[in-house]
């Protein structure tokens, strides 16, 4: 029991970090980045270069992911989506721009990468045994230190939007895009710093990911349906949303896991999800109607 | 005057694509362009129902759900059942269709992107319930070897003969898919032309509004995604019959997105932007298949590219506004 509920803990604080960068983007641009878990497999490739083939210090692999990955976004912002907003007569088409990249980014790392499971030493070795202590619980120093390091990142997220001038900024244009500009809000720089900003969060989830279970190629697709799954338990563009909708998601993967098996697990959330948001469609922390 | 022309269009492009397209073919033996036609027909009618969502201002990503509920209604009906193929590619669409009213009346309400999502997630539904319903479905194996279409008759005189004693029953397939084409978008353009189309369209543009006026939006809602899933349904059951096999991952959230993509390229504006959406994507994936490796990297490209220069779709290059 206490044992299902940590592992749900832990992979919880993961999710919560790959669902705080979709949604980030998405209250920015309302885009929905179909590209994420494209993203976070990026990002795990790039620390199993730094990490696991070149030795470089963990905290160097997940910086370069986390740069890489923002450069990327930038790119994408600036030369792609920006463009395609500008001209296009609906919003919606950027629907079609994401898909695309969603799919040139999955053969861009298949060809690279190739089709190999990828994994990469532990950050720390041996395993805490909570028998010792009386309680019922057997886990990896490596999973707590990653869980550890996803919720130091969260907050040091929640941080930066609260009280830095940017995250402040960014949270302005979510609320109102026009009167934020008429307050002298730059609407492209933040457009772009933001997306950055979401790509660099997939990016660092993938480079915590790779340390845990490895990476492989195929995996992009079924981390986005993940993550939009997410944030539509939280509410879609609400960053405690993404947060909750994470944990919810990681716990309940958590328990299904043990007691059913996999296919059934997945059938339950989504039959849970389509009831919950029949009710409830903002989510649990979301605007009505978005 | 206007309407003369627009009756020698049609009258062209049944031509084109009855007589000429399907003679040219056989008689260059291109079988491969031939299915290719074929299965663009298939899939434009499949995006069909994606464009009719969008008239009324939602985006479906779960198209592939439905064509898959199709699917294995037919396959059912004809291998367990032996019912005739004809009789099951409408229960396909009506079944299709009656889950799409179960599912619309509540998802319905939900706008915009989130709406988008839960259709995402429809796709995927779908998927996992066909490997869980072993009794019904087979699971992950399948159901393999399903029969050709039999042949249909009224009254001694056959309309349609047997599939199986054809010559080419690649050319029975392609009349097949095409007249359900034409048959689909015959009904689409009336469809924007009639009342309820332009009741849809107030939709697109506003809802309270429409509302306001007395419009039953959530009936109209249901109705028309009922519409689309209709096409769904019969498009899914006319694709497995043309691979004779139906797998949980014949239709998947990537084909989801696919005809989503189909519709948003040829043009959301225009109803038969999805025939050209299909075409532009299909033959173009087909031509990459030379550069192997990099086939789906070429194509992204190309889609990013023509997603950037022409974001209102391709059909928008020949009608300014």
């Amino acid at each position: 029991m206490e044992q299902i509920l940590l592992n749900g803990l832990i992979t919880g604080a993961q999710y919560a970090l790959i669902a705080l960068g979709l949604t980030l983007i998405f209250s920015l641009m309302s885009i929905l980045n179909f590209a994420h878990g494209q993203m976070y497999v990026l990002g795990a490739f790039v620390t199993y270069y730094v990490y696991g083939k070149l030795g470089l210090p963990f905290i160097v692999a997940i910086i370069a992911s986390g740069l890489t990955l923002a450069l990327i976004g930038a790119i994408f912002e600036k030369y792609l989506f920006n463009t395609v907003l500008k001209r296009s007569v609906r919003e919606e088409s950027s629907m079609l721009l994401a898909a695309g990249t969603a799919f040139f980014l999955d053969s861009l790392i298949l060809i690279v990468f190739g089709e190999k499971q990828r994994s990469v030493p532990a950050l720390v070795d041996g395993v805490f045994f909570g028998e010792d202590y009386g309680i019922d619980l057997i886990i990896p120093y490596n999973r707590i230190v990653i869980g550890l390091i996803a919720i130091v990142l969260i907050v040091s997220f929640i941080l930066f939007m609260q009280y830095s001038k940017p995250g402040r900024a960014m949270r302005a244009l979510a609320q109102d895009k026009t009167a934020s500009q008429l307050m002298g809000v730059d609407l492209d720089k933040y457009s772009l710093f933001g997306f950055a900003l979401g790509a660099m969060l997939a990016g660092v989830a993938g480079s915590l990911l790779v340390t845990i279970t490895g990476v492989n190629s195929g995996i992009g697709g079924g981390i986005s349906i993940q993550a939009f799954t997410m944030i539509m338990i939280g509410g879609a563009g609400v960053i405690s949303g993404a947060i909750l909708g994470g944990f919810i998601l990681g716990l309940v993967e958590a328990f299904g896991l043990y007691y059913l098996p996999g296919d059934v697990t997945y059938l339950t959330i989504f039959v849970c999800l389509m009831i919950f948001l029949t009710l409830r469609p903002q989510g649990l922390m979301g605007k009505p109607w978005g | 005057m206007e309407n003369k022309s627009f009756i020698l269009k049609v009258i062209i492009a049944l031509i084109v694509l009855l007589i000429v397209i399907p003679s040219v073919l056989v008689l260059t033996q291109r079988n491969d362009y031939l299915y290719g036609i074929t299965s663009v027909a298939v899939l434009s009618m499949i995006s069909a129902g994606v464009w009719l969502t969008f008239y009324m201002g939602r985006i479906n990503i779960g198209q592939g759900a439905y064509a898959l509920i199709g699917a294995y209604t037919t396959a059912v009906l004809v291998t367990q059942l032996g019912l005739s193929f004809w009789i099951s590619i409408f229960v396909a669409g009506f079944v299709a269709a009656f889950f799409s009213i179960l599912i619309g009346i509540p998802i319905l309400r939900l706008k915009g992107v989130y709406f988008s999502m839960i259709t995402l997630t429809l796709t995927e539904v779908a998927k996992l319930l066909a490997i869980a319903l072993v009794p019904i479905t087979n699971g992950p194996r399948g159901i393999t070897n399903i029969p050709l279409p039999g042949e249909l008759s009224i009254f001694g005189l056959t309309l349609i003969p047997d599939f199986a004693t054809m010559e080419n029953s690649k050319i029975g397939f392609y009349y097949l898919a095409v007249i359900a084409m034409i048959i689909t978008f015959a009904i689409m353009y009336r469809l924007t032309k009639s009342r309820m189309g332009i009741l849809l369209r107030s939709l697109q543009q506003n809802e309270e509004l429409a509302s306001s006026f007395g419009v039953n939006i959530a009936y109209l809602r249901v109705i028309s995604y009922a519409i689309a899933s209709f096409f769904g349904g019969v498009g899914g059951a006319i694709f497995i019959n043309l691979t004779q096999s139906v797998y949980p991952t014949t239709f998947q959230v990537a084909d989801s997105i696919n005809y989503m993509l189909y519709t948003f390229l040829g043009g959301l504006a225009y109803v038969f932007g999805p025939i050209l959406g299909s075409f532009v994507l299909y033959f173009s994936w087909d031509l990459l298949f030379i550069f192997k490796e990099y086939q789906l990297l070429i194509y992204s490209g190309i889609m990013i590219i023509l997603m950037v220069f022409l974001p209102n779709g391709i059909l928008s290059l020949r009608f300014k506004k």
